[in-house]
Order: C-alpha cells, then structure tokens, then sequence
C-alpha cells in the first residue's frame, strides 16, 4: 500500500555548469502540507519547475498514486491535477478575475464562449474555502491578496489535487498569511497535498506538517515538523548554526541629518500622487525603517530622496542644507549612500568589472584619476581592499566580470562602495532582497555598524522582520502616505500589519516629527 | 588551473566570433557565386580573397578604402559603446564631404584646415540626434534617418548654387553634376601622399589611413583609459545605473554623439580630399556611412577591432570590383553585401560561443554563480515589472 501521490525520485538536473537538483528525492503524501526549505539557489524552483514539466531531469522518475508518469510540459502536469501558484502571478490584467480564472480552461458552444457554469463553479469554490472574489474585478483594480486568490481558484477550478505555492507569503501582510495558511489548512483537510516553497521558518512551522530541506542542489533530509525546531531547520538549511537575534546597543540618536516636510511626488502616468505629503526625519545614530506594501510609494519616495526623480512640492534637507532640487551628485557628494532596490537595474553596471564598480561613485575623486585618466593600480588596490575587508567572493578580485558574481556577492560589493564613502546618511532599499541567510546576517550587521558609527539609516523593506528587527522608529506607508509611525520596541507585527493594508491609521499631524 | 584573465578570455570570444562570422559570409557569398554563374564561381571566389593582395597598387585601393570606412566604423562603434545607434554615420559622411571641399575649392583652404572643417560639419549634424535624445527623448535612429536625407538634399541643392564648386567652373568641361577634380581647383587641398605613391604605385594612397589608424587609437584610449571613457560606458551599458551614480548622461548622450559625428565627417573629408575622388550629386545616400555599421559589429565595437574589420571589409570590396567582366556589376554588388552583412552577425555568433564554453566547463565555479545570477535576475526583473505596473 503506498500513500504517497507524488514521489520524485532520484531526480538530478544538470544547467551548463551547474547540478541544479542533485539525486533529491521527495515524497508527497496525501492531505499533508509538505514544506520544501532552501536559500536561494538551493534548488527548489528548478525542482518544482521538474514537477510542473517545465524541466526534463536528467535521470530519476515521478510517479503519481506509485505509477511512474512522464511530465513533460505544463498540460501534462494539469492532466494530472498537479497546479502551481507562481511567485509572480502569472495574470492578465485587462481581463476579469473570472476570465483570468477559466483562461486555458474554457468551456465553449460552437466557438462562443461559455461562461455562466464557470462563473456558477468559481463562486462555489469562493464559498466553499472562503476565498472572497470579485469575479468582475478587473486583475489591475485588484490587490496582490486578491490576485493570489484568483491564482489559487485557477488550481481549484481545474480540480488539481496537487498545489504548489511558490513563496506565496513575500507579498501578503501578515492578515493575508494568516488567511493564505487557515486555507492552506482546509485544502489539507479536504484530501487535497500541497507542496509550500519558502525560505521562511516560522511559516514552516506554522502551518507545514513536514519539511524537506534542500541545499546546493542536494537534499538534506525529509523531517516531520513536529519533532524539530526552528534553530534545527536553520543549520539542516545553511549547514551551520545560525545566530537569528540581533544586537543592537541602545539608541544614542543626535541632531537630524535627514528631514523631510511635506513631500508629493507624482505618479509617472496618471495624476494621482504617488508620494503624497509625507514629512519625517531621521537623525544621526538611528534607523528609520519604512515598512509597506509593495507599490505603495517606497520607490517614488526613494527616488524623491536621492535625486533619481523630481519630487512635485515639498522640501527635503540634508543637514542645514535642502537638497529637493540637487543633483544626484551633489547629493552623494554631501554624504548621502544608497543601496538601490534593484542591484541590476540602478546599482551595478553588470557589463564592467567589480573594480570598476567598486568606484561607481568615486571615479571622480583624484585618487582614482589624474588629469581625466583613470588610475587603474589605485583602483584596483581599492578594490583589493573592499573584497578583503566585506568578504567579497569573486575568482578573478578586481577583475571579476560582475555580471558572473552571485547575488549575494554582487549585493555585498554595493554595501561595500556605499558604506566605504563614510556616508553621513544611508538610505538601505530593500538590503537583503533574494540572499541567502548568512548574505542577510552579514549585511544587517553592516548597517547596524554603519548606525554606531554615527551613521543616519533609512531603511525601506518589503521584509517586515527585517524593517521590525533593525528599526529604531518604525514609519508605516500605505497608498503614498505615511499612516503610522510606531517605536520599534513597542511596534508587533499584527499592529503594522493593520497599518500597512491601510485598514487602520494613526492620525498623524503634518509636521511629524519622530521623537525619542 | 590557473584562470585566464577576463578581459583576455572575453577578448578571445569577440574574435573567435568575427572570425566564424567572416566564414559564414564568405561561403554564403560562394554559394552567391554558384548562383549568378557557376562556371566562374571558383576563380571568382578566389578573384575575392587574392586580389587586396596580388599587387602593391591593389593593396593601396585597399589602404585608400578602407580609411573612410575606418572612421566610419569608428563613428557607429563609439556611439554603440555610448548605448546609442549611429544610423546617421551616413549624413555625417555627406556633411563632412561638403564642408571639406567647401573649404577646399570655395574658400581655398589647405587640406589640415578642410579635414578640421569636415570633423565639424559631421560634430554639428551628430549634435542634434543627440541634443534630441538627451533632452526630449527622441529615439536617435528616427532624428539620424530623417537627418541623412536632409543632409543629402540640402548638400546637393548648395552645390547646385555655388558655381565655383562644381567641374564646369575650373576647365572646360560641361559637367555639371559632380565637384570640381581637387588638383584643378585647388591642389594644396589634396591630402599629402606621404612618399606612399611612389612606394606603391598607386595614384589612390595618401596619408589618410594614418589619420584614421591615429584616431582608432585614440578613440580606444578615451574609452579604455580616461575618467570620460568610463562614464560614456557607464552609460551605454546601464543608464539607470549611470544616473544612480551621478553621472551626467545627457551631456553624455550629446558628447558622444557629436563626436561620433564629428569621426564620420572626417571620413567624408579624407575620401573627398584625396584627390581621386569627386562628389557626385545624386539622389541616393552614400554607402560608405552605412557600411561603418557592419564594420563596427563585425569589431564588437572595438575601436582597434574595427581597424582590422575595415580593412577586411575594404579587402573584400576591391576583390569584388575583380570580379569583372563575368559577373555584372550589380551582381557584385550583392555578392559583397552579402559577405559584409553576415560578417556582422558576429554578435549573434558570440552569444552562441559563449554557450559553448559554458557547456563545456560544467566544473567552471563562476559559470554556477552566473546561472544563478541569472536565475535570480529573471525574477527581479519580473519583480520590478510589477512594481512598475502597480
């Protein structure tokens, strides 16, 4: 008697020059809510992709009910109700939920489209999980909560007995996981398996009843949740012990560096205000931390801040000086650093070596150049110096093409050339974003230093954990505005959580000053 | 095993890829040959890979092509570096041919002060694609396209109106639809041969391939060498970036193109000034400027690179004009066309040879961290996608 529906065995995927997935077995039984732990490269999308027939695997079998199957395209893995919910949803978002949802899966009259048993089933489905829907929404008008729940009726609708959630947790407030895991559960109960992809331990053990831990590519090993603890997954998933607590000495803020009063900033398309009159200020010794909602004006507020888009009305300052309309440059060269959200959009030149990019933002300075000439020994010896002292990993040192380094070294390069300027203020988006926990552990730590040091920090995370572990004051951002703004020590998840869906609000004069 | 050095490595790549490109299109123009007249193909074919060399005057045609072709290809290779499509090379060319021999016959000029008359002609055209880009957004290929043609009317129609330019004027002649031949006009405009004459017999060679060897170096210097080089880079290959760090890329933009106009005009004012060649007015654009964009793919935009690619490209064009009387001209033309646009796919060629070393070194650590990078891009790509639409 076998148990299991799905049983990857043996699976092994080679990429040209790497061994993805390397002879990783995983069993999945029936009803459970089986985890599948990993840092980033670990291996568990390229295994997912396998299941979903996106890969072919070099050897090893799946079997479905103990009866060997062949996946090889996505179609394959709906006959046999596998269904995935992608980290990024994969919408149309000029169609209707409704559309979106039987897209793929329509049932047709002579060519014409038949929608009125589909929209019957959809609201079935809605009231039997309790997943509230607007089947006439468009996906544009509607939230990422409501665009996850259009992702998972897809799966119900074609009657998959096998979901998988792909980090579904990295969008949701913490009211959206809670409900995301309490339907999680009652698909579980229902005779439905679930595969759940996360690098979030405290989910895991939240809602998962057992785990399988994959590293480099390997499996690690397959554990009930219920015989482990959260420390244990951590070293099965890093190979090491890791140190979570963080230790920050107590706060000695000074005068402000950074103030900001009243500040707009609009949208690029339409005419609603995508910064809409914020006022706070960080000050010399302390992190302010930005947490939010994706979309909800970090970015605009960011580029407002560091000159990369022009802020309509307000004023910010930088010491005594107000910068709202300086350049890029004048602002760096006043003290401002700041690692960019996007690594490969804003903060890398990809195509130039680490060297190269370890100057990005000194080039200039007359130690790296004379009379326009780049001095590239020095420049080189720069870079020697900041690989040695960040721990950069990179083959070839200063003459590492970037474009070849790993996520987390190419991160630890820009946390490097930024805090090298000695900057009076940092502005950290989005710091840690895709690295693997040790990266984390070794980023947080630097700008926690950069705040002993006297550094002035504006954190802006999408990470709640990360925005409530290393804030001093925490501001919450909800729809441009800022709604809340909390003390880091007092502040608990289900409070910001309210704040940042914008279902509850602080009420906060316009001249909010953030006061110990 | 010690690991060779990146650069060195990429720089092999790029080569690797020009030299599989060149094949490609040289067998394309083989089977070219076979097509339009098979009985003559080999010899034909072999007509085009001897001829440049058989003899010193063939190679003095090759040297004297190639000049204008040089900095042709120089002009759209530097603008390439930039992050910016110099379609316009072309325009530039024309501008730069009228403004030296404006010099030349109308203002009776030496030939160093025509040559410096013709790099400004191509800076101004080149400036205002790139003032349009910097400052309005303007797509360079659009403003450069539309600017050829207003360049090689309003060139033509100046002409026309300035008597003292054209043939008729300086000996008895009637021919009024090219400018006047340089010795007649004005023989202290003609480009010095340097001794190159006599030494290879021939009446094209002059000192022009020097000027432009001079100004491929020059040019590899800026970009490789100088704190300017680093940010019109920075530039090209990620603006966003380039904005981050604080890098003026308007000026940049306008800087760039100007002087990858000013390099196309010098092209026009080295082929014109030689002596041998007359501007005709005719109401097609030269093909000289466009033949600078596969000279610069065929480099990878390499300044020191698209001094060997022109010189091919050249090589192959005198090979051709060999190819008389058993192909027609127009057939030639193809032929060679079709040899220098497949050599151009060398970009294409260097991603696939990229793959190939990639599969072969499956021990290779850094193709294991480029993977993932990659991995890790696509989804933050997608990721700022969605943030964008939000």
């Amino acid at each position: 008697m076998n148990d299991y529906v799905i049983e990857m065995l043996n699976i092994t995927k080679k990429f040209p020059g790497i061994v993805a997935n390397d002879d990783i077995t995983l069993q999945l039984r029936k009803g459970e809510i089986h985890a599948l732990l990993g840092e980033n490269g670990a291996g568990k999308s390229t295994l997912m992709s396998v299941l979903f027939g996106l890969y072919q695997p070099e050897s090893g079998t799946i079997k479905k009910d103990g009866k060997v199957v062949r996946i090889s395209n996505p179609n394959d893995a709906n006959r046999l109700h596998i269904g995935m919910v992608h980290q990024h949803f994969k919408l149309v978002e000029v169609f209707t939920v409704l559309d979106n949802i039987i897209l793929g899966a329509e049932q047709t009259c002579r060519g014409i489209l038949q929608k009125r048993d589909a929209r019957k089933k959809v609201l079935e489905l809605c009231d039997r999980y309790g997943l509230q829907v607007d089947p006439d929404a468009l996906i544009e008008d509607i939230g990422v909560g409501m665009q996850q729940r259009v992702e998972i009726l897809k799966m119900l609708f074609r009657d998959n007995e096998i979901l998988i959630f792909d980090e579904p947790t990295a969008v949701l407030t913490p009211q959206e996981i809670d409900e995301l895991m309490q339907s999680m559960r009652n698909f579980a109960r229902e005779g439905k398996s679930i595969l759940f992809i996360t690098h979030k331990l405290n989910e895991i053990m939240a809602v998962a009843d057992r785990v399988t831990v994959l590293r480099k590519g390997k499996g690690i090993g397959t554990v009930d949740v219920a015989d482990t603890t959260v420390d244990e997954l951590a070293e099965m998933m890093v190979g090491r012990k890791v140190n979570f607590s963080i230790e920050k000495s107590a706060l000695h803020a000074g005068e402000a560096v950074l103030r900001v009063q009243n500040l707009f900033v609009a949208g690029k398309n339409s005419g609603k205000n995508k910064v809409n009159d914020v006022s706070f200020s960080v000050r010399r010794g302390e992190i302010v931390g930005i947490a939010g909602i994706d979309g909800n004006g970090q970015t605009e507020l960011v580029h407002a801040l560091t000159g990369l888009e022009a802020a309509t009305r307000g004023h910010i300052f930088i010491g005594e000086r107000e910068i709202t309309t300086a350049t890029v440059r004048e602002r760096n060269n006043m003290g401002l650093s700041h690692i960019p959200e996007d690594r490969h959009k804003h903060g890398l030149v990809l195509d130039y070596s680490l060297a190269e990019n370890l100057v990005l933002k000194s080039y200039f300075d007359p130690d790296y150049q004379r009379a326009g000439f780049l001095r590239f020994d020095e420049i080189y010896r720069h870079a020697d110096q900041l690989i040695d002292r960040f721990d950069i990993r990179c083959g070839q040192g200063g003459l590492t093409p970037t474009k070849s380094m790993s996520g987390g070294n190419q991160q630890k390069a820009i946390v490097a050339r930024e805090l090298d300027l000695k900057p009076s203020l940092l502005i950290a988006v989005q710091p840690t974003r895709g690295l693997d926990v040790g990266a984390i552990e070794y980023i947080h730590r630097q700008i926690l230093a950069a705040r002993e040091a006297g550094c002035a920090v504006l954190l802006v995370s999408l990470e709640l954990d990360e925005v409530m572990s290393l804030s001093d004051h925490i501001l919450v951002i909800h729809d441009g505005e800022l709604v809340a703004n909390v003390d880091a020590k007092y502040a608990t998840a289900q409070e910001l959580g309210l704040y940042m869906s914008g279902a509850s609000k602080q009420t906060m004069n316009s001249e909010c000053e953030v006061e110990a | 095993m010690k690991k060779p050095h990146p650069r060195f490595s990429q720089g092999i790549t790029s080569l690797m890829a020009s030299l599989l490109s060149v094949a490609i299109g040289l067998l394309v123009g083989l089977a070219l040959l076979y097509v339009l007249n098979a009985s003559h193909a080999l010899t034909g074919f072999g007509k085009i890979l001897t001829t440049g060399l058989a003899t010193s005057e063939k190679l003095a045609k090759v040297l004297y092509q190639a000049s204008p072709l040089m900095l042709c290809g120089l002009s759209v290779a530097f603008a390439f570096k930039t992050g910016l499509f110099n379609i316009g090379a072309t325009g530039q060319y024309t501008m730069g041919a009228f403004c030296a021999l404006s010099a030349a016959i109308a203002l009776q000029l030496p030939w160093y002060v025509a040559l410096l008359f013709a790099m400004v002609g191509g800076a101004i055209l080149g400036a205002i694609p790139g003032i349009c880009k910097a400052l309005f957004n303007v797509n360079e290929v659009i403003t450069s396209i539309m600017f050829n043609w207003i360049t090689m009317y309003a060139v033509n129609l100046s002409i026309n109106n300035m008597p003292m330019m054209l043939t008729n004027y300086w000996a008895k002649s009637s021919i009024k639809d090219r400018t006047a031949p340089l010795l007649d006009a004005n023989p202290a405009a003609v480009l010095p041969k340097g001794g190159l004459d006599t030494l290879m017999n021939s009446n094209y060679i002059n000192i022009g391939i020097f000027i432009a060897v001079i100004a491929a170096v020059i040019i590899w210097l800026v970009l490789q060498k100088t704190v300017f080089g680093y940010e019109l880079k920075a530039c090209g290959y990620n603006r966003h970036a380039s904005q981050y760090a604080g890098i003026n890329a308007k000026r940049n933009i306008i800087l760039s193109m100007v002087i990858a106009g000013a390099l196309s005009g010098l092209g026009g004012g080295v082929y014109y000034l030689s002596g041998t060649g007359q501007y005709t007015l005719i109401k097609a654009l030269l093909g000289m400027g466009f033949n600078g964009i596969p000279v610069a793919l065929l480099a990878s935009s390499n300044p020191i690179g698209v001094i060997l690619s022109s010189l091919f490209v050249s090589y192959i064009q005198v090979g051709g004009d060999a190819l008389q009387p058993h192909f027609i001209k127009e057939n030639i033309d193809i032929i060679i066309a079709a040899i220098i646009y497949l050599s151009a796919f060398a970009l294409l060629m260097k991603g696939w040879i990229a793959k190939l070393f990639l599969r072969n070194s499956l021990e290779n650590a850094n193709a294991e961290i480029a993977l993932e990078t990659r991995l890790e891009a696509g989804n933050e790509n997608a990721a700022v996608k969605k943030g964008e639409q939000a």
